[in-house]
């Protein structure tokens, strides 16, 4: 491993991004078009677990946001791939998170009431800000082409509005 | 005929005729409102117009919102003057400002 590589990965952990830690490789277009998708599915899934045991509105509201936009996003990045004929390509990144929101999802099942809320939003919260973290410092910066940097571009907004959005119901769940 | 004329330019000149109540268009492009500040008069309608493929809202905090489906536009006549700070509900980075005057 170089000097780089290991500041690079140095820099991930320290952001507290560890699946992300995995990929101080530069991802390639495929690879990153691949992480966007998969961290959008995760995070529907996670909102669907919260709509089918939340009985707390603003949680089931928010988990609903969550799968209108992450699906919303998703079918762009789709629309996307195609035009571009790129093949979304599996890598060690996309694998690490699914591992790691299997594990969560599996924590989650475990838990209702009150206590599922504040771990689905809590995780919400800290899910957001580690794809927010490795959207501006691996993703975007390492994506080749223009129209798939734009729509990154766009998903991080998304995905910063969301995070102060989990913590605001993080907030009323007080 | 005549005198209605004069009357009409009489007050124009006096600067007393109300102006027209206006639509003015705030555009949604990539969770950005823009303008983000617009200056507007009580009796205006702000028209948002989303070209996001995400539902949006302008919310003031404990007065009104305004639902902005995607893709959709939605609008508001201003009732009331002075500044208010609004924001996405789904997205509360996005910020937008309106200064009505009476
Ligand atoms: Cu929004």
């Amino acid at each position: 491993m170089s000097i780089r590589h290991t500041a690079a990965l140095a820099a991930l952990l320290l952001l507290g991004t560890a699946p992300f830690a995995q990929a101080a490789d530069k991802p390639t277009d495929p690879q990153i078009a691949h992480i966007a998708y998969t961290a959008g599915v995760i995070d529907v899934e996670a909102a669907k677990l919260a709509i089918e045991k939340s009985k707390t509105k603003e949680v089931v509201d928010f988990a609903k946001d969550m799968v209108r936009d992450h699906e919303a996003v998703n079918v762009q990045a789709l629309d996307l791939v195609k035009k571009l004929k790129v093949t979304p390509e599996d890598n060690a990144t996309s694998q690490a998170l699914s591992k790691a929101a299997a594990e969560e999802r599996a924590k989650l099942a475990k838990l209702d009431g009150a206590a599922f809320d504040k771990a689905y939003v809590d995780n919400e919260v800290a899910y957001h800000k580690q794809v927010n973290g490795a959207l501006e410092t691996l993703l975007i910066p390492s994506a080749q082409n223009a129209e798939l940097k734009s729509l990154l571009e766009t998903g991080l907004k998304i995905f910063q509005g969301h995070e102060q959005h989990a913590e605001h119901v993080a907030g009323m769940l007080k | 005929m005549q005198k209605r004329h004069l009357w009409i330019a009489l007050m124009l000149a006096a600067g007393t005729v109300p102006a027209r109540a206006e639509t003015i268009q705030v555009t949604i492009d990539r969770l950005v409102f823009s303008p983000a500040t617009v200056e507007a008069k009580v009796g205006d309608t702000i028209e948002w117009v989303n070209k996001d493929v995400f539902a949006h809202t302008a919310t003031v905090k404990g007065s009104w919102e305004v639902m902005i489906p995607p893709k959709k536009s939605a609008s508001l006549t201003l009732k009331t003057a002075g500044p208010v700070d609004y924001f996405c509900r789904f997205h509360p980075n996005m910020k937008g400002r309106l200064v009505v005057v009476p």
